[in-house]
């Protein structure tokens, strides 16, 4: 290759690599810095180093800690549930049968819906204690309704954020089964395996290379899990459902405490980059680049 | 007596339209509700027949600046999506007709910004944003969208472009095409159907965009996702009206979603999955 093009080359990979480069590292490394002062937007005037102050006040803090459980408990849910049903689903919607296509459509209908009107769906109009549909349902057969954020709290945001990304689960497996060459199938059924032997033997390998992008694609987006905690329990009952996102926006934004923000911040960007390693690995393997 | 054949089908398709209904049950119950006078629409005992009205439209056209933001959120996603797509093409092209040995490396560190925690940098960007004037501007959000975008949407054209055959470009090169030429008269008309669908999923992903949007803007530069959210309790704003409001955000991603549903797979899975 010549000069010329090595140079062209570079020049048209440019753009995309330097503003990805600024976009990653600057805000990192600014982060880094102000975990080590003292910076509160409320109090101007107190500034300086803190050595590892906020580190101390931050890490024995114990809503620190609830953050962390319970960002870990949302995406493992989240996924178990989501690859889970997930999995099934994608069998059912490769069937045969009568409307499938529109049946699909509406499946998929709840990964386009933008997450603050899906939070507002289900806490006024689904979970509502006295207004919400479930209520209805729950009082037409005689039990009491209850007050889902306020009862269980983590478990209502992991119900709402399971429905948006059950779609997109159905929808990454669905076309995975469909590329299924149906003659190992017959090939299956005609020396006598069953439609479970067939699923757990030829199907799920096959699936397997569908489930890690889609494991690691929702981990992505699950980590940074916001609008449904900000619009429906506002991260409460006390800690109950708060996750490192609204941890972190409580302390910068509600508390203008900039110094705990940014130590917050690197332990999400720890957390994220654990997992990351592992995902990145398993994905890359899975594909031909 | 009815076929076993034909019985399964009737037996799965009484299944997969129990699964879709319920599993778009609250949607539906928005869009409905949006169509109730506000008496009906927050009874106890839940109304399914009711007289449409068209009210709650009205009002919400009549009474908040509802078109205010969405102008918000079509400037910031179209916005986005160009200046995303601008940065995009040309590192896309070269990573896919002339790789080299870091072109892997360099896919996998891209998507590797994406792992990145928005909240971990939210102090800083508010910051930066702060002093230079970009909190609550729609410049300020769409920047963001376009660098959040960037990765998925590298990815996506790279898998499209691969797919375009290397000989059609190759001959032009030997014809003496500059590589710019190459891109501008032959791949770009050739990926067009790739380079759609890249842009309606980055159009979805600005569009329902919360974090940022959220954070760094107020009134002026809101887009869509936050006007919703400031009605988290529902006394400003009536059921209803709500949910018109809700349904007006949701409609045209909806429509644009299903409608690039095949490609969104290959683009969110970076090709993984086919």
């Amino acid at each position: 290759m010549s000069r010329r093009e090595t140079l062209s080359r570079s020049a048209l990979k440019l753009p995309a690599i330097v503003s990805l480069f600024i976009w990653s590292v600057i805000p990192l490394l600014m982060t880094l810095w102000f975990s080590f002062r003292r910076y509160n937007l409320m109090e101007p005037d107190r500034t300086g180093f803190d050595g590892f102050g906020n580190y101390r006040y931050l890490l024995s803090d114990p809503s620190l800690a609830m953050a962390i459980g319970n960002t870990v408990l949302l995406v493992a849910s989240v996924l178990v549930i989501t690859v889970g049903l997930g999995t099934l689903l994608a069998v059912l919607y490769d069937q045969v049968f009568f409307g499938r296509g529109i049946a699909r459509v509406l499946v998929l209908a709840p990964f386009f819906i933008m997450p603050t009107v899906s939070a507002l769906i289900w806490k006024n109009m689904m979970m509502h204690p006295d207004y919400g549909f479930i209520a209805f349902l729950m009082r037409s057969v005689g039990l009491k309704p209850i007050d889902w954020f306020a009862v269980a709290p983590l478990t209502s945001i992991i119900i709402i954020v399971s429905w948006q990304w059950l779609p997109f689960a159905v929808l990454t497996l669905l076309t995975s089964v469909q590329s299924l060459d149906s003659e190992r199938k017959e090939a299956a059924r005609m020396d006598g395996a069953g439609p479970v032997a067939i699923f757990r033997y030829i199907l799920l390998p096959h699936l397997g290379r569908a489930i890690s992008a889609t494991v690691m694609i929702e981990t992505i987006f699950l980590l940074g899990i916001f609008a449904e905690i900000y619009v429906t329990t506002s991260g409460g009952p006390g800690f109950a459902s708060t996750n490192l996102s609204f941890l972190i926006y409580r302390y910068a934004l509600l508390e203008y405490d900039v110094g705990g923000a940014s130590v917050a911040g690197l332990v999400a960007i720890v957390l994220a980059n654990i997992l990351a390693f592992f995902l990145m690995r398993s994905f890359a393997r899975n594909l031909d680049l | 007596m009815l076929s076993k054949k034909l019985r399964w089908k009737l037996l799965m398709t009484a299944l997969g339209w129990a699964v879709a209904l319920v599993i778009a049950f609250p949607v539906c119950w928005l869009v409905l509700t949006s169509f109730k006078s506000e008496t009906e629409a927050i009874s106890r005992i839940p109304h399914l027949f009711f007289h449409a009205t068209l009210e709650s439209y009205i009002v919400v056209q009549e009474r908040t600046t509802y078109f205010h933001f969405a102008w918000n959120s079509v400037v910031v996603a179209i916005g986005s999506t160009i200046l995303a797509l601008a940065a995009a093409i040309p590192c896309s092209y070269a990573m896919a007709f002339m790789p080299t040995k870091r072109t892997r490396d360099t896919l996998l560190w891209m998507l590797s910004t994406k792992m990145m925690p928005s909240v971990g940098v939210l102090v800083p960007i508010y910051l930066i944003y702060r002093e230079t004037d970009l909190l609550d501007t729609r410049t300020g959000l769409l920047l963001i969208n376009a660098l959040l975008n960037l990765p998925i949407v590298v990815w996506m054209l790279y898998t499209f472009f691969k797919e375009v055959p290397r000989e059609v470009l190759e001959a032009a090169r030997m014809d003496g095409a500059s590589p710019l030429r190459e891109l501008y008269d032959l791949l770009l008309p050739l990926a067009m159907p790739g380079i759609v669908s890249t842009s309606l999923l980055a159009i979805i992903l600005a569009w329902n965009e919360a974090f940022w949007s959220l954070t760094l803007t107020a009134a002026k530069a809101a887009p869509l996702t936050a006007f919703i959210a400031s009605f988290s309790s529902p006394e400003g704003l009536f059921y209803s009206k709500l949910s018109a409001a809700s349904t007006m955000a949701i409609a045209p991603i909806v429509i644009l979603g299903w409608l690039s549903q095949k490609q969104l797979v290959r683009g969110l899975t970076f090709g993984a999955v086919k």
